[in-house]
């Protein structure tokens, strides 16, 4: 399609991003002195006290309108009057270095690509309202905005690489100081598709046709990792581990320990009703595998049968596993016997049990379908 | 107080407040004198808690001692497309005890994107005694066996819905636990489960209750048992079909259309899960009656699709995949005059290429041919300002406005600029606009549209936009009613939040992650904004571990008058006065 390979060009578009961006983190650092720290306080304006618009309003009433909300000595949230007129001038006034055409009228799939108005006024819009404007916040913003205006290029100029060397430098810096931030990998929650959606969608299409492709995959796999629930006894709150994001036991009971040990912690709290004290982290959880602590982890696996987590290999443990429980250790013995005697039957009885009875389910649902 | 009282009886005050409705008019009333307050309190049935953190249950239960019906949100929006971390919290446990308590005669319980254990769920079967309704959606947290309880115990049960839930452990049995002489339900939705429920208990239940409206089947249940569902209830108007497919046999597919054509009041249809195209005429008859039709689920293309669709001529309500395409659109538009929403999701959000052709074109359509168009949500490839602009003029009632463009700050793509003035024009001439997402390549030039012209904007959804703090101040000085407002990946930060702090407790929530707010600046809004919760969530672990300026992973504000939450997991912090 046209317009993709047109995306494909617009790609510096990302580098232009970066100058920007390292501007901002810049202005973070420089701002790290204490007086700085006192200004944003002020700027906090609480109710009644420093807000510093309220000496100006009379004077600059359609500069106000841009603020919108100011808290007043009765500590009530109040919005300054402003007819519609006024601020639409106000809005207007700001863009008067352009033509200015109104929005309905402009004719967007024929304008000359030279009519750059968008972002050559933005410097000049900043500029202008900056200028009768008495209010700290407002100009540091405009300050911010202008900075940043002659920062190499816009983002809205996308086709001109003119300083792509630098660019280029500074993408590998960005890319590098954002993985630090982020997550790396895709873009999680992008597109907005309700991720519910995904798993219904991926499982629907087993249930009419079992495919070769589906039989040979355990069922909840999906690229991104293997994630089962876990809930632990007293804790209202349920987890999520991605399996495949430990390769041993004891990855898996340390994760265990992680997630729980502060939900754990709170929940005795708020159940003793004090309020939680934070710095307190709770005890660690230990022993969940061998019994010795006073948790035991234990699973459900794909037939439905709980299972003491470790008696079996790793590999298999992760194919069967349904969802993970963590139990008191006291109520786990009395039945432990019982599980302990079924894992020793051994694993290879079980898997064939597993086998087999994947083998049957499929066959029924397909039995199912023909009548 | 006594006098006032003695002017105009308070039973007849009483009778006229019954007449009104509306939680914005009842906390209207409650605002005239302190009479007024005492006596709308004691008659008010119903309340919604738009954010379960922001108040407790407990002082709900001292104002409003006689509800009957209670409605709670738990996480942020964004939690539906997984950026709030699992075990944030919302967890209903505790409402449910309290309310177990003081509201021996509740009715109606309705909750969204909520942690519900099994456990709330028996309390909730068990202390009601004339329990009606009960709606999950976008929960989790429980399983087959909370809603077996449900089941044995709300004798006088109308509607369960478990809408876009995720249920535990599914066992088709529950359904067999309403007893036999339960015969009261009018709604049943039970689309999200994944496993097979019984389907002779379904049967049996679908049998004996006369009242039952609406059905909303899962995709486990076989296209051959449909016609004898709709011929045990003929009286359905909502109806989800389970799979939809099946090899084409002729007695199948008359016995399944005969039984559509006897189903006289049907308005809704949805389901149609592996849909094959061969058994879709069976549906025809009923076509012509139905107001809303979501093919969400349906993966129906081509002539087959844009048939079904051009049969409904009274649509009002359409949720379809973008295997739809410009031209379906186009015969939508020129078909379907009544239509007042519109739902396009994309068939492959993930792929790099696109799988079909569906552009700004059939928007533009529909936006021609559909005068009454309301509601858009519309998942695209590319977008024009020329088409934007032509939307904006074209639906001028339109109030729920959401584009995503897939491939993050995408620009025009005939120009290569941003999309400022299409969403200029789109502020400016929607002037009941209520909600609006954005997408594509935009600067901070759109946010001074929006603060200008979105006067009435009550929720903002942004992502990958702006150039700087700019224009999240355009957004939160501009916006008068704005009441939710998430952001991701955009470059706002300190200065246009903390400028802004004294709006935040005019809203709701805010919501920003992966921008640029540092931890100072959340500490301080802490601390000086007491009535706001400030919780900043961060997995890398403790954010006061690294430099104060270190922008903060996810960052969640809302204002409350229950203080701090106790029930924070371990990857949250709430920046109160006693942390800083």
């Amino acid at each position: 399609m046209e317009g993709f390979s047109k995306n494909v060009e617009a790609c510096p578009r990302l580098l232009d991003l970066i100058p920007k961006e390292r501007e901002l983190l810049g202005d973070r650092e420089d701002e790290r002195s204490s007086s700085e720290e006192k200004k944003l306080e002020l700027r906090l304006g609480l109710p009644g006290e420093d807000w510093p618009l309220k000496n100006t309003r009379e004077r600059h009433e359609s500069q106000l309108n841009s603020f919108g909300y100011f808290t007043n000595g009765n500590n009530q949230t109040q919005k300054f009057p402003s007819s519609a007129d006024n601020s639409h001038v106000w809005f207007n006034q700001q863009q008067k270095g352009q033509v200015a055409p109104p929005f309905l009228t402009f004719p967007s799939s024929t304008t000359p690509p030279t009519a750059t108005a968008p972002q050559q006024s933005l410097p000049v819009m900043a500029k202008e309202s900056s200028q009768p404007c008495c209010n700290k916040a407002v100009v540091e913003l405009q300050q911010c905005a202008e900075k940043k205006a002659f920062s190499p290029p816009a983002p809205a100029n996308t086709a001109v690489p003119n300083s792509s060397q630098k660019s280029l430098e500074f993408y590998h810096q960005f890319t590098a100081d954002r993985r630090c931030l982020t997550a790396p990998g895709p873009v999680v929650g992008w597109p907005p598709i309700r991720s519910f959606r995904k798993n219904l969608a991926s499982s629907s299409g087993s249930y009419s046709k079992p495919t070769v492709e589906s039989l040979n995959k355990p069922v909840e796999t999906c690229k991104k990792g293997l994630f089962v629930k876990i809930n632990m006894e007293g804790v209202p709150i349920g987890r999520k581990v991605d399996l495949k994001a430990y390769d041993s036991y004891e990855k898996l009971s340390s994760a265990v320990d992680e997630l729980f040990r502060g939900l754990l912690a709170a929940q005795i709290d708020s159940s003793s009703n004090g309020i939680m004290n934070k710095q307190e982290e709770g005890k660690a959880i230990t022993g969940v595998l061998d019994g010795s602590g006073e948790y035991t982890l234990v699973y459900e696996d794909n037939e439905g049968d709980r299972m003491l987590v470790g008696d079996v290999p790793w590999h298999m443990f992760v194919s069967t596993v349904k969802r993970l429980r963590v139990l008191k250790s006291s109520e786990v013995s009395a039945l432990s016997r019982e599980w302990k005697h079924q894992a020793r039957e051994g694993a290879r009885e079980l898997c064939e049990q597993i086998a087999m009875n994947f083998a049957v389910k499929i066959l029924h649902r397909s039995l199912n379908e023909r009548t | 107080m006594l006098r006032k009282a003695s002017s105009f009886p308070e039973e007849m005050l009483e009778h006229v407040l019954s007449f009104i409705t509306s939680d914005k008019d009842r906390n209207a009333v409650s605002l005239v004198c302190k009479s007024w307050y005492e006596i709308e309190r004691w008659c008010r049935k119903r309340i919604f808690v738009g954010n379960c953190y922001a108040v407790r249950p407990e002082m709900v239960i001292r104002r409003f001692p006689e509800l009957r019906s209670v409605e709670l949100k738990g996480k942020p929006h964004f939690a539906d497309f997984d950026l709030v971390p699992d075990g944030w919290g919302g967890c209903v446990y505790p409402w449910i005890a309290a309310l177990a308590t003081a509201y021996p005669l509740l009715e109606e319980i309705k909750l969204k994107r909520m942690v519900v254990s099994d456990e709330s769920l028996e309390v909730i079967a068990k202390s009601f005694k004339n329990f009606k309704v009960l709606v999950l959606s976008s929960c989790e947290g429980f399983s087959t066996d909370g809603l077996a309880a449900v089941a044995a115990n709300c004798r006088n049960l109308r509607g369960l819905d478990l809408r876009e839930s995720e249920v535990d452990d599914p066992s088709g049995q529950w359904l067999s636990r309403f007893p036999d002489s339960f015969t009261s339900l009018a709604s049943l939705n039970i689309s999200c489960l994944g496993a097979e429920v019984s389907f002779s208990a379904l049967e049996r239940l679908v049998g004996r209750c006369p009242d039952l409206k609406t059905l909303r089947l899962n995709h486990a249940v076989p296209l051959d048992k449909l016609a004898n569902l709709l011929r045990g209830a003929p009286q359905l108007v909502e109806l989800g079909t389970g799979a939809y497919s099946a090899e084409l046999q002729p007695d199948v597919f008359s016995n399944l259309a005969g039984a559509f054509s006897g189903c006289k009041e049907l308005r809704s249809l949805s389901g149609f899960w592996n849909v094959f195209p061969g058994y879709l005429p069976a549906v025809y008859p009923v076509c012509s009656g139905l107001t809303s039709l979501n093919l969400r689920d349906a993966n129906i293309q081509g002539a087959d699709l844009i048939k079904l669709v051009s049969q409904c001529r009274s649509l009002q309500r359409l949720w379809v995949l973008d295997h739809i395409e410009d031209i379906g659109l186009e015969a939508l538009a020129a078909c379907c005059k009544d239509l007042t929403e519109l739902r396009v999701f994309p068939s492959d959000p993930y792929g790099a290429e696109p799988n079909v052709s569906l552009t700004e074109r059939g928007l533009v359509s529909v936006s021609e041919g559909c005068p009454k168009l309301q509601s858009v949500l519309y998942f695209c490839r590319q977008m024009t300002n020329a088409a934007l602009v032509t939307i904006a003029k074209n639906s001028p009632r339109m109030t729920c406005f959401r584009l995503c463009i897939i491939e993050p700050r995408a620009p025009d793509y005939q120009t290569l600029q941003p999309l400022d003035l299409g969403f200029g024009a789109i502020v400016e001439n929607y002037k009941d606009l209520r909600r609006l997402s954005l997408s594509g390549l935009l600067t901070d030039r759109v946010f001074e549209y929006i603060g200008t012209y979105a006067k009435k904007l009550e929720m903002l959804s942004v992502a990958f936009a702006g150039d700087s703090d700019l224009g999240l101040h355009h957004v939160l000085s501009g916006c008068e009613k704005l009441c939710k407002l998430e952001i991701r990946d955009c470059p706002f930060g300190d200065n246009a939040l903390l400028a802004n702090a004294a709006k935040l407790e005019t809203m709701r929530s805010l919501w920003m992650s992966s921008c640029s707010v540092s931890f100072r600046a959340c500490k301080l809004l802490g601390q000086k904004m007491p009535r706001l919760n400030v919780e900043v969530i961060d997995e890398r672990g403790p954010p006061d571990l690294r430099p104060e300026n270190c922008p903060v992973e996810k960052l969640y504000i809302y204002r409350t008058i229950a203080g701090p939450r106790f029930d924070m997991p371990g990857f949250v912090w709430t920046m109160d006065g006693d942390s800083v």
